[in-house]
Parts: structure tokens; sequence; C-alpha cells
């Protein structure tokens, strides 16, 4: 990866994986009523460690594709409910809120840090 | 059904599963304390029965929405009362009043209510998020 790019990788994988929680958890809000639906969650320190840890595929061919391991989905894991509810759903509006309000901010956050790598590019380009 | 691409399909169908609820909630109420002279055509309360729907597993782990599979009855039955001068009473003099729960419908409709409002919140926040996200860099 060239110097730019892995500058701003580890932001851009965390903002993706930040939208990628963002998804999930609004799985589990949009779920909240239905009978039996299991809360889903992934532990965001894991996911980024696997995905900057591992990174592009190295190729000593120009004819080889450049391929980058694709997050699966057997790293999602399952809520424990605090309070169990009698229809099977481990949804609880609260946490999930919180959950959801938590992810956002710190997406907000990558995203400042990211605008401030690119400013601080830009500046050293232009010279100022 | 269409495929769920992005977050708006999650929420927007929750929205309309949420809306579905609160429409069975309003004819159950408009519905509820209805007299009729035989049991079997007595009003009895609908609900919708939710139904996860997933995401393709392969591509996108862990994002579902929720469908409204059917609108379905509820089996209780319809109170019998005696009211020998109601118009509609049947030939023993018994009318049959709607299966319907006024309490438990206002709790379903502030339920469902706080729920919608979830989603709705859930589509601001996101939507905020991507106006920020395409300028960045500027």
């Amino acid at each position: 990866m060239n110097k730019i790019g892995s500058y701003l990788n580890f932001h851009a994988q965390a903002l993706e994986l930040r939208s990628r929680r963002n998804e999930i958890l609004a799985s589990n809000i949009a779920n909240a009523a239905t009978p039996n639906f299991k809360a889903r969650d992934l532990d965001f320190d894991a996911e980024i460690n696997r995905h900057v840890g591992i990174g592009p595929l190295q190729t000593t061919n120009e004819q080889h594709f450049p391929t980058a391991i694709a997050a699966t989905g057997n790293s999602l894991l399952f809520r424990e409910p605090v309070n169990p509810s009698l229809d099977g759903n481990t949804v609880e509006l609260s946490v999930e809120q919180m959950e959801f309000s938590e992810n956002v901010t710190r997406y907000q956050t990558t995203l400042t840090f990211l605008n401030n790598r690119i400013s601080g590019l830009m500046s050293a380009i232009r010279g100022e | 059904m269409s495929e769920i691409k992005n977050i708006f399909d999650i929420s927007g169908r929750a929205m309309a599963a949420q809306l579905v609820r609160l429409n069975t909630v309003a004819s159950n109420l408009a519905n509820a304390g209805t007299i009729t002279g035989t049991k079997e055509e007595a009003f009895r309360a609908l609900k919708p029965v939710f139904q996860t729907r997933y995401a393709d597993e392969l591509k996108r782990s862990g994002v579902s929405t929720v469908d409204v599979l059917t609108v379905a009855e509820v089996s209780r039955a319809p109170e019998k009362a005696f009211m020998p001068h109601h118009p509609s009473a049947d030939a023993d003099g018994f009318v049959y009043r709607a299966a319907v729960d006024e309490n438990e419908e206002m709790v379903e409709m502030v339920e469902a209510s706080r729920q919608y409002q979830n989603n709705v919140e859930v589509i601001s926040t996101i939507r905020a998020l991507m106006m920020r996200t395409i300028n960045m860099g500027k």
C-alpha cells in the first residue's frame, strides 16, 4: 500500500466497521418487537485488529489479484440480555439505544480524525 | 420482497411494520364494544404477526429487518351477555360483545408508537452521519 493510503488506512477501516456496526444495531432496534429475535453485535476491538492486522494480500506477480480477506459473518456475537423476556426476544431498547448513540459518537470521532489527517496532508501538499 | 440494501431499508420496513400494528390497534379500538347477535359474527381483535427478515448471510451478516407475516384474529371468545330487549338479540335473548381488550390495545398503541419513534431516530441520526461523511476532506 502506498504511503498516503497507509496513513489513512486505520481510520478508514475503523469508519467502515463503525458503519457496519450501525447497521447491526439498527437491525436490533428494528426487531424490538419480533418474538424469538436474538440481538447481535460485534466486538469492535477484535474486529479492528483483524482488519488492520491482515491487510491486503501480498502479490509476487502483476497478474495476481490483490484481494483483501473480507470480514466473515462468524465474528458476530449474540447479546446477553440483562432481563430476559418471555417471548424469547433479547433486544433491550435501552441497551441498544445506548450502544447506538455511543457508536454514532465514535463514528464522528473517527471522521474528525480522518478530516484532520486529510487537511494535514493538503497543507503539506500546498506547502502552506 | 426486495433485498435489504442499507440502513434505510432496515428502519423503513420496521416503521412500515409498526404502522400496520398501529392500524390494527385503531381498528380494534373502533370495533370495541360492538354488539352482534351470533358468536361467529362477533368482532375479534386483530394482531399482526412479526417475523425477522434477514439480509444475505454471506454479504452482510447480522443485518435484518422485520416483516408482517400475517394479520391474525385472537383466539379469545366474545363475551356473551343477556340483553333480551336489544334489537340484535338471538332467540334466547343473548348478544355477543366484540372480543377486544381496550387496556391491552392502549398498551400496544403506546409501545408501537415508541418503537416507530426509535426507528425514525435511527434514520435521522444516520442521515446526519452520511451528510458529514460526504463532506469529508473539505
